[in-house]
Formats: structure tokens, sequence, C-alpha cells
């Protein structure tokens, strides 16, 4: 990226208005996969180009381009103070209220390996070896060994002077082992794709990712054998790689201020959260802790600035249960008076920012994993999430898990399959019981929302978590 | 002007090649515009320009894909057109022979010029949607613009598809979660449709303002809207209907194939490459039959099959995508005519929209759900009150099966409104049905 060409570029081009930024991104990835030890296409990809925003008149207009001349760029800014124009005096905010930045900084990923540092070949002598341990049966019919490697790099520039560079680099290890059995096929993973980290190639060491293989393919075989899990009001205990999707729906989402604004009431849905539960009300026990935190550097969503340009803060959202502030990036705290975070966020070039959950983490508490087993007299301990959906309010969810184990009597005993749990955010959390002292980094790739779609990263690092009186059941097939 | 910049493109990317070099590429295309509306006001305006090639370089049975955002400006990206091959040209030595390697030899070229009928000033019809929905809490997204894509590979094959369409996709609220959602979309925006849908969308509006009522868990009898059908359907396109599915036994109708399980005679569904907006040809150049049919009087027809598939298979492909999903859906139509729907509902839940379904128990295909948007308690034939949202959990063996008393004779045809990475061109064309013993767990 050569920065100092485009920094003269969009000098030149900024139009006279109260406020221009432009957003240059530039993704290299890569994606190499072995599925049932043949070598997939190996997909590389150069994604580039930048957004144009114009605040003018109290509106506010962005225009996208792929074409980084001077001239595209001079079209797309012109494209963006048309907008603003229009939607002058339409908004649903004045925008010239708003305290729009001119940051300077900069922000990189620490990488120990570098992708590049190895050979393409090697990678996939890498992949083929760990393709084949999951392999262990007959009845593995299907199994797969990935990695998606990315550089996201981002150049924000504001015609004010501010100047910030990112370079976000990240690896998703993939894999997966499916068993059949007639009519039952179960599909263990390497928690979905929830190993994801940014760093290097030293991710596959700090996840664990070559020695996984042959349990997974275990894992997939002992679930054909298990009896489906039962039908009870129980305790459960959740493993990270299902913690993440628990606070990524039931409380992440219900947190985003944009949603509380109304932005996303006709897609992604609204919150049960309302402007006045901030401050006081109590979401979950005292052992909730939940944090906002873009600054674990080896976390999936961690980033120096936000998309408008501000810089990125650990803040408490849940401090002993109750509810401090939700997720809001600049605009939306400028909408609703409430306070927030840097978290105005865009998928790429081609999309505005929008309010996103970066890294939300449970904080760690101070109970072993025994412990917390031998805590449980009737439970069962669920891995890996398979399943999600939860209404538009972020309240009834329903999610379901690959892997299950009953606790029975402060021990852990037979494997069960397709264990599933429901219930309503706004009680579940009270009943958190125990929280695990092992906070292990996860996160997702998939994170859809707005309108237009964008789907971004996040991070959720996690300990594993025991909660009461849950509604727990099984599968239809036997 | 695009069809020839892609055409041009794909004969430098010829030109470069060497020896036995062969070349696959698709293009995709979009200029749109997307003005995000809340409580009737502008959220976000703005426009997307964006123009993504992919290439697959090949040479025997090695071969290297790789994709490129490009500008549209022909002297900026032959260049790194021509850096992306030499690229891919360095990584071929590294690959292994690839067995399950298939694309098109045979030249079959084609093309759809889509009609631009578009308003010139998408402002002037947010203008005119901010009016009409003027003292509403509105909440939307209008989206519009030419969406072009194209197939192109060194035996000289040329494939275009061009569309331009509108998709404005809105909700009015009355409160909370309490609304109605609609959807304007095709090709040429009329502005006394786009009036009565509106009109349409208000009228409903004042069915939500009773009290809402709460049922407990259980079994009803409901109606599913095509707009609430539609997001079973769809979730059926994720891992239902893959040869690659099917084969590694992840198919959620693996109980269709291994235990002879059917759905009602009266289902029979089809990919609808004919009647749907989609583009005929995939990324390796092969074209779609007309129709495929997936599902044929309640029984498993046939699969989507995609070339990789294909070869590892050794079946012939249909021209599916690599994800072998449909992009087309035609749900036949039944015989309950609408006006009967809630006589024959009679009492019991009318759905107008599902919401963030998913696999509860992907071997059974039974899938959980969220009743969203408008949707009412009847009795006697007769609306009652809203109805708060509640939470669903169904085998599609009992909901589309067993349980299915018949779909609506009429069919509703709705563009795909989605717009992750690009603006969708699917489509679902289908009736409502009626269903008994619907089970609400929540």
């Amino acid at each position: 990226m050569d920065d100092t060409s485009f920094q003269e570029r969009f000098q030149r081009i900024a139009p006279r208005a109260d406020f221009c930024s432009l957003r240059l991104v530039e993704e290299r990835s890569q994606h190499v996969s072995v599925r049932q030890n043949i070598v997939q296409p190996v997909t590389s990809s150069e994604d580039r180009g930048a957004m144009l925003t114009v605040v003018d008149g109290g509106g506010l207009g962005y225009a996208a381009t792929g074409d980084l001349s001077q001239e595209g760029l001079h079209q797309a800014a012109e494209h963006a103070r048309a907008w603003a124009k229009r939607s002058a005096g339409h908004s649903v905010l004045d925008f010239s209220r708003l305290q729009l930045a001119s940051p300077s900084g900069a922000y990189t990923t620490p990488v120990a390996r570098p992708w590049a540092s190895v050979p393409l070949g090697e990678k996939i002598d890498l992949l083929r070896r760990v393709c084949e341990r999951l392999k262990t049966d007959g009845r593995i019919v299907d199994w797969e060994a990935s990695l998606f490697y990315s550089e996201h790099e981002t150049l924000y520039l504001t015609a004010e002077g501010g100047r910030t560079q990112q370079r976000l680099i990240s690896l998703v290890p993939m894999l997966s082992a499916t068993a059949n059995a007639g009519s039952d096929t179960q599909i263990r993973t390497f928690g979905g794709r929830g190993f994801c980290r940014q760093g290097g190639l030293e991710v596959l060491d700090q996840t664990g990712f070559q020695a996984a293989a042959p349990r997974i393919a275990a894992e997939a075989l002992q679930l054909l054998d298990a009896p489906n899990c039962p039908q009870d009001r129980m305790d459960v205990l959740l493993a990270p790689d299902q913690m993440m999707l628990q606070i990524h729906e039931s409380i992440g989402h219900p947190l985003e201020l944009d949603r509380i604004l109304g932005d996303e009431r006709n897609y992604a849905g609204t919150s049960f959260v309302t402007p006045d539960m901030f401050g006081s009300y109590r979401y979950g026990s005292d052992l909730l802790n939940i944090t906002f935190d873009p600054t674990r550097v080896e976390e999936f969503a961690s980033y120096g600035f936000d998309d408008d340009g501000q810089p990125a803060q650990r803040a408490y959202l849940i401090r002993h249960g109750v509810l401090q502030r939700g997720l809001g990036g600049l605009t939306s705290q400028a909408r609703s008076g409430l306070p927030g975070v840097a978290n105005s966020r865009a998928q790429s070039w081609n999309r505005p920012p929008i309010d996103r959950m970066a890294n939300l983490n449970l904080e760690p508490g101070e109970s072993s994993f025994e412990e917390m087993v031998a805590a449980v007299e009737c439970g069962v301990y669920m891995q890996t999430n398979t399943s999600w959906s939860i209404d538009d309010s972020r309240n009834k969810f329903q999610f379901g898990c690959e892997w299950g184990r009953l606790i029975e009597n402060g021990r852990l005993t037979s494997v069960v399959k397709n264990p599933n749990y429901r219930g309503v955010s706004a009680t579940f959390w009270r009943n958190l019981k125990m929280v695990g002292n092992q906070l292990q980094v996860l996160g997702t790739p998939y994170c859809g929302k707005g309108e237009p779609n964008q789907v971004i990263r996040v991070g959720h690092a996690a300990p594993t978590c025991l909660f009461g009186e849950v509604e727990v059941f099984g599968g239809a097939s036997a | 002007m695009m069809q020839e910049y892609f055409a041009d493109l794909a004969d430098f990317l010829t030109s470069l090649l060497s020896g036995n070099e062969i070349s696959t590429c698709s293009f995709a295309a979009e200029d749109s515009d997307f003005v995000r509306l809340n409580r009737s006001a502008i959220r976000q305006a703005g426009s997307v320009s964006q123009r993504t090639l992919s290439c697959d370089l090949i040479e025997g049975l090695r071969h290297a894909s790789g994709e490129l955002t490009l500008s549209g400006d022909l002297a900026l990206d032959r260049p790194r057109l021509a850096a992306l091959l030499e690229q891919l040209r360095e990584q071929l030595p590294y690959l292994p022979e690839d067995p399950h390697l298939l694309y098109a030899t045979e030249v079959q070229s084609s093309e759809h010029l889509g009609d631009n009928h578009l308003p010139e000033d998408s402002g002037a019809v947010v203008s005119a949607v901010l009016d009409a929905g003027h003292g509403h809490d509105l909440v939307g997204v209008y989206a519009a613009g030419g969406i072009h894509s194209g197939f192109a590979n060194s035996f000289g094959q040329r494939n275009w598809f061009s569309t331009y369409t509108y998709n404005l996709d809105w909700s009015l609220y009355l409160q909370a979660d309490k609304a109605v959602k609609s959807r304007y979309a095709g090709f040429v925006w009329d502005p006394a449709e786009f009036s009565h849908k509106m009109d349409a969308a208000k009228a409903q509006l004042a069915g939500l303002a009773k009290p809402a009522r709460t049922i407990e868990p259980g079994e009803y009898r409901v109606y599913l809207a095509p707009t609430a059908l539609v997001e079973i359907v769809e979730l059926l396109s994720w891992g239902g209907f893959g040869l690659k599915d099917h084969r590694t036994k992840q198919t959620t109708l693996l109980k269709m194939l291994e235990e002879s399980l059917t759905l009602s005679p009266q289902v029979t569904l089809q990919e609808n490459t004919a009647d749907g907006v989609a583009a005929n040809f995939q990324a390796a150049g092969f074209l779609k039959p007309d129709r495929v049919t997936l599902i044929e009087a309640g029984a498993f027809g046939e699969c989507l099959v995609s070339p990789r598939s294909a070869k590892e298979y050794g079946v012939p492909t249909n021209g599916a995508s690599s994800w072998e999903m449909p992009a087309s859906l035609d749900l036949a139509a039944g015989t309950i005519p609408d006006s009967e729907v809630l006589r024959q509902l009679d009492t019991g839940v009318y759905i107008n929209n599902l919401w963030y379904l998913n696999y509860s128990d992907r071997t059974a295909c039974r899938i959980t759900g969220m009743t969203r948007f408008a949707t009412f308690w009847v009795e006697h034939g007769e609306i009652q009150a809203p109805l708060n949202v509640m939470r669903f959990d169904e085998t599609l063996y009992r909901l589309l099966g067993d349980k299915l008393l018949g779909l609506t004779a009429e069919r509703d045809f709705l563009l795909d409104p989605s717009t992750y990475h690009a603006r969708s061109t699917s489509s679902f064309r289908g009736p409502g049905a009626l269903v008994e013993g619907f089970l609400f767990t929540l």
C-alpha cells in the first residue's frame, strides 16, 4: 500500500465540505485446503478499494470505488457529496453535530511466524498430514483440514490531516470429521472456525491444531454410538467454544446501540435492552463481567482504531452483573446520548461503518474445571456450537452443540449426542453459577448484520461457565 | 460497455497464456445505490461501484485460482491481471494434480442483456418513500442499480448476464417488535404499485394496534405466508440438495435417502433457472438447464451437481455452483385460494414472517426459528390480535409432510434482498402453506 501517493491524491480531490475522509482497504488472502487427502483448489485473493465519506450541511454521504486513480477518487468524492446534500435535513442525525476525529497513529498485529516464511508446498504437506489423521475409521465419510490466511490493511485519512494506518493479520484453522452410520450422521470440528486468531502460523501451535485431528475423529465416532441428550431442566456446563456463541448472541448483539436505536429492526433485529437500563440493569449474576477489549493482540478482532478513527480502548460493558455501557461508536453515542466504545467497523471498503462487537470477552472467575464438574448433581457438559437461533430482540434463544457429556453426581459420565438448550437472555445470565479460571481465546469470521449486509470478524475470549435451571433436550433422531 | 470491458480483459488474459496453459475467468460487477432508512429518515446513503475478476490458471491437471478487485480502467487493470497470472504460474509447481478438476471445453456462449429502466435518480425514489412513510415509523433499505456477471475461457467461450433491479425492503413499526414487513422489488419502479403496497402495509399495521396475545407452547394450526415459507425453503438450500452433501451423508434430507421418508405429495420444488433472475452459467463455464426438479410430489428428485462433484462421483454436472445451492427456487402451487386462507385456518396462527432459522437436528431435518413481524392469532377465520414472538421446533417431514393441509393456489415471486458482498440475484416463487400441529416450544 503506497500510502504517500494516496494521501497526496486525497488532498487534491477532497471536496470543500464540513468533513471528508478516505478509507482505503486492501486485503490479501489465501485459502489452502485438503479434503479426503486431496488438495483442493488453492485460492488467492486481492481486494482493494476506497470509501469516501462526506459530511456537509448536516447530511452524510458515502461512495465506494475500486478505481483508486485520482479521477476515480474524485468521482467517488462527488458522489459522496451529492448523497450528503440529498440526505441533509432528512437524516436521523444532524451530522454537523458529530465531532469526527482527525486521528493519528498506527497499529500492526504482532506476528512471530509469517505466513510467507513457509512455502506453499510445506503448508500443503502440513495439511495433508493433519487430514490423514482425521480418517481413522471406515465410518468417517468426509474429512477436511484447511487454513484461511488474510492481511487486512487500512489507511484512514481525513481532509483535516488525520491519518491512521493499520495492518491486521489473521489465520483461521479448520478441521472437520463427518461420521455416518445408516441414517445418522455426526460432525465434529475444531471449535467450528472458533480458533481463528490474529497472528501468523504460530496460531497453529497456540491452538493445538495438529494434535486435535485424532481427537476430533474419535469424538465424531463416539457420537454415532451415543444416546440422545436427555430432556429435562438441569445444569449446563458450557465449554468456551459454546460460551463464545452464547456471549455473541445474547450479550453482544442486544448491547449494540444501533439496534437499540432501531437501525437494524428491518433486518438483524432490535434489542430487549432499552436506554434506561444502562447503569442499573441486572443483566446477570455477580459473577458476570463482560469487557469490550480490542487491545488483546492475539484475539481475532483487535485493532488500534475503529473505522471512524476512534482509538480503541478496553471497557467494561457489564460489571458484577450490572449493565454499564453499550456497544456503540461515535454516531450512535451522539444519537443516543449514551456512553459507548470505539466499535464503528466496516466489512471492507465497500460498506460503511456500523456498530460492531470487535472482541467481547467474559472475564475469568475463580473456579477450576474440576470444581465446576464436582458442583453438578445432574447436568450436561456441552462443547462446540453447531446451531444458533434467537429472536429479533435477542431474548428467546435456542442453541445446539456438537458434543455433550452427562455430569452425574459430580462426575463426567457418558457421551450424548445432539445436545440442545433453550432459554431467555433476560433471565439466563442470572443463573450463571460458576465461572472458570482458564480463559480461551476464540472468535468467528462470520458475524452478519447491516443494510447493506456486512459480515465481519469478531473475537470472544471466555472460560468454561456453569449455569443452573436450563431447559435441555436432544435431537429428534435416535 | 461493461461487457466490452470484460471481453477485453478476457482476451488479454488469453493472450498472456503460453504452452499448454488454459484459463477460465468469472466476472462480477455492480454499481449500486444503497439508502438505509430508520424512523422515516435517512440513516446512511451512498453508492458502491465494484468489479471482481476470478481466474483459474490450468496446466494439465494442475491449477491455481486467484481473485482481484478491479478499477474498471483497462490501463490500470491489465498490469494487475498480468501480475496475478504470474503469481498463479509460480504456484503451479507446488500444487499436485487435481483429480477432481473439471471445466467446460465445449464452447457455449450466451448473452442476457437486461434493459435499464431504473429511475435515474435514486434520491427521488427515496424522497417518495420518505413521503409515504411520513407520520409512521419506517425502517429499511433501498438498493438499486446494475448487476453484471460474465464468464470467459481461453477456448473462446463468452457468457454475459446483466440486469438492472431495485429492491425496497422495509418495515413499518407500530411499537417495540410489532411491525409489518414489506418488499417492493423489480425492474421498473411504478409509483402506483409502490403506493398500493405501502397502503396495504399501513392497513395491516392497524391490526397490530390491538393488545398482543401470548400463547402457551404447544401444537397449533398455522398459515405460513410465502414470505414465511421462503425462510424454510431457503434453509433447505444450505446442505439439502448438493450431491457432495448427499454422497458424504451430510444432507439434511438424509432420511429421504436412507429411510425413504417423503414429504407431502403436494410438494414439488424446482431450481427453475428459466423463470428466475440469476445467470444461467457458472464459474467453470457450464450452463444450467432450465429446470432441475429437487423434490417431485414429495419424493427426492435430483441433486445439484457442481463440476467438481461430477468428477469426484462420476456423474454429469448440471451446472451447479461450487456450493451446490439453488438460486431460483420454485415451489409448485396448491389449490387453496388466498381468499380462503383465513376460513380454512379457522383457529390458529397467521404467520407473515419467520426469522433466524437453523437446524436443531440436521439428520432429522428438524428446524427451529422464530415468528417475527406481523403474526396474528386467528379465531373462527377472523384475525383477533397480534401474537408475541414464539419459537418453533419442527421437522420438515411433519411441517411439509403429514401435517401439511395444503398450499395456496396463488404464488408470490420474491427477489432476495440479500446484499452480502454483492446484491443477490436469487429468487423464490412459491405459495403459502396451511399446516396443522405446528409445534411452538418457547
